[in-house]
């Protein structure tokens, strides 16, 4: 029997075998820290008297609590002050490279690594954030790990961990026009639920998987956490290889022609077993919203909001209960009739240029609705250094919008300036819409890029196919 | 390490399911509690309401929380267990945990403990008839028994050691340095490096 692109991955650093009786040693080959969640790592690494082992195979930046108005924003929590500048000191004590805000490489964790050519097919990447899975995109071995295990990797390069299953999950056929990768994600997430990938890796392919640029695979896999799964992979094919092609440090000559090799011998085998199956039929995706509190609670965008007795378990019921009330919602009500003030467009699920020109391009001779309040932050200094080289900022300002000049995660987790009020309600381009995800007592839509530059136009959750042509 | 053998205590029964690690411990928390170790960000948004469970007198020293299904999802913060730890809780019974909230929650010996719903359900119904029902979670014979129940869990056996033992996992790994290296020399010579000196 063949092996899978995640078993060939995982059995290519293994450094050993099921010691601690099950858990494998894994080498790490990159190592991403942001500020939030890592002072405590190097602070027992300093208690114990150790040291970074590879401050080479390893980068951080700031990107959570930043202020995203201007380089010289402050912070509203000094705490977040702190962390920034307790990263920027940790890396320098350890010899580890760090970018700081204002600095050519500097973005949103997830975002940086694949645009400075540091992620690539066949690697292992680890990072203190769930969101790490987005780098599966390159056919790499990507997830999320806690502080402690940053202090292990920190020290030792490795990190033990279970083996995952294998789950494949193969979208056959076309995605419609209108629909895209989030779409694509969210239906998956709400066909078989937060914890139906748990313990499993997901590999996408089929034909609509293999349509998508490596921004579209990047938002396929960033949210594979929200369905509990460890990472996501896409196997390494033409497309990848031509954005790499690009990105700096890339081997040259023969050296690049031997990496390509190397990375075409990863795709998963013909004969390869998979654990768990899932097919979707891309031709009936739609644009897709969510209504309640968790990933899963989504639907068409042209859909009612469910009512509790819909669901089949006391459990899905209990929980779709409080999310209605949470969000204000009454069932039978139509998506499309849910008035919204505000809207965000970034993050590292759709923060990268394709996000920024499919928003732009919604809102090109269109406005913000009066009372909307719009904002984009783009996902790192490179892409908003693109953005206005295409001239985005002149049709998100003239629209009415407000374009972030400095990258990060803003409003997607409400640590910077950029949190929701109480009570209002947002679509969003971010991954989560939990409760006070982005601000306390604050509700979120999450949707796709297009879907949250219709609704910023309306005032009201809408897919851009029902704009009509009112552009001006 | 926090070793864990045996424990019996009461436990708290918190009726929710996909209870994220946002709801554990809110993001605005999560930046002074790392820095400081001080705060109290637990459940913080749910706490307003007098009615939830952690405000109710009767689970005052509760050590064991029963939660729904898919408990600890979302965001990899660890700060979401030591918050937890610092409430006083050991052990967190769930039929399902977040992946990356197990693995910090093992890390840091708390205990997560994955239980068919229906032994969830038995207990939550036990523990608001009667809050002082002892609960036990025993680690060595990976039981957990009330009333005239015992319910049989699983934990990796990895994590189990290092709990039982109270080993310093870092520590563990360095004796394992000479492979380690082994590994790192036979990497393939063309990975990026973040810097280019070494
Ligand atoms: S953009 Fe949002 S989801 Fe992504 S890393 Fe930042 S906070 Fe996390």
């Amino acid at each position: 029997m063949g092996s899978t692109l995640a078993q060939k991955v995982w059995a290519g650093h293994t450094v050993r075998r099921g010691g601690f009786g099950g858990d494998d040693l894994l080498y790490v080959d990159l190592h991403l820290l942001h500020e939030v969640n890592t002072p405590r790592a190097f602070d027992g690494l300093r208690a114990a008297g150790r040291t970074v082992r590879r401050p080479d195979l390893t980068v951080g930046t700031e990107d959570h609590n930043v202020p995203t108005i201007s380089l010289t924003g402050l912070f509203d929590d000094p705490a977040g002050r702190r962390q920034a500048a307790q990263l920027r000191d940790n890396c320098d004590a350890f010899g580890i490279p760090v970018h700081r805000r204002g600095d050519d490489g500097h973005g949103i964790v997830h975002v940086i690594g694949p645009e400075q050519g540091l992620v690539r097919p066949g690697m292992t990447v680890v990072c203190c954030d769930s969101h790490t899975t987005t780098l599966g995109a390159f056919g790499a071995l990507a997830f999320g790990i806690g502080t402690s295990q940053v202090e292990h990797v920190l020290a030792t390069q490795t990190l033990w961990t279970g083996r995952p299953k294998d789950m494949a999950v193969t979208v056959t056929g076309t995605l419609p026009a209108g629909a895209t990768a989030k779409d694509l994600v969210m239906t998956l997430i709400a066909r078989i639920g937060t914890g139906g990938g748990q313990g499993h890796i997901i590999e996408y392919r089929g034909e609509a998987v293999d349509a998508l640029s490596m921004e579209g695979r990047m938002t396929l896999c960033n949210m594979s956490v929200e369905a509990g799964s460890k990472a996501g992979v896409v196997g390494p094919d033409e497309t990848t290889f031509a954005y790499l092609r690009t990105r700096p440090g890339m081997p040259e000559g023969a050296d690049w022609d031997a990496e390509v090799a190397h990375w075409k011998s990863l795709r998963t085998d013909p004969d390869a077993e998979f654990d768990r199956e899932v097919v979707l039929d891309a031709s009936t995706i739609r644009p897709y919203v969510s209504w309640g509190t968790n990933p899963a609670q989504s639907a068409p965008v042209d859909a009612r909001v469910p009512g509790p007795d819909e669901f089949a378990t006391p459990e899905e019921r209990t929980a779709a209960e409080r999310a209605l009330t949470y969000m204000d919602l009454r069932p039978g009500s139509r998506l499309q009739d849910i008035g919204i003030d505000t809207v965000f467009v970034g993050s590292c699920t759709n923060g990268r240029i394709e996000d920024l020109r499919a928003a732009a391009e919604v809102l090109r001779g269109r406005r913000v609705a009066d009372g909307v309040r719009m904002l984009v932050v783009p996902g790192s200094a490179a892409v908003h250094r693109q953005a206005v080289d295409e001239g985005l900022d002149k049709v998100f300002t003239g629209a009415g919008a407000d374009f972030r000049p400095i990258a990060g995660c803003s409003m997607c987790c409400g640590l910077n300036e950029d949190r929701m009020k109480a009570g209002q309600r947002a679509v969003s381009t971010s991954n989560r819409n939990f409760e006070g995800r982005q601000g306390k007592q604050a509700r979120t839509h999450i949707a796709s890029p297009e879907v949250a530059a219709a609704s910023a136009v309306t005032g009201r959750i809408t897919a851009p196919a029902d704009l009509g042509d009112g552009r001006s | 390490m926090n070793r864990f053998t045996v424990h019996v205590g009461t436990a708290l029964p918190l009726r929710r399911s996909n209870v994220d690690t946002d709801q554990i411990i809110p993001a605005r928390f999560v930046p002074y509690f790392q820095l400081t170790g001080q705060g109290n960000g637990l459940f913080a948004d749910w706490r307003d309401d007098p009615a939830f469970a952690t405000n109710q007198p009767q689970y005052q020293g509760a050590t064991i929380l029963v939660a729904g299904n898919e408990f600890g999802t979302g965001s990899s913060r660890e700060s979401a267990v030591w918050a937890l730890q610092k409430a006083g809780f050991l052990v967190v019974l769930a039929p399902r945990f977040g992946d990356i909230f197990r693995e910090n929650a093992l890390m840091r010996g708390l205990l997560p403990v994955q239980l068919p719903a229906l032994a969830i359900e038995l207990l939550w119904a036990l523990t608001e008839a009667d809050p002082s029902t002892p609960v036990t979670v025993d680690l060595e014979t990976q039981q957990v028994r009330f009333a005239d129940r015992t319910e049989e869990f699983e934990v990796p056996e990895a994590a189990r050691r290092r709990l039982l033992d109270g080993t310093d996992t870092i520590g563990d790994t360095l004796r394992h340095e000479a492979e380690i290296t082994l590994h790192e020399r036979a990497r393939r010579p063309l990975l990026p490096r973040t810097r280019s000196a070494v």
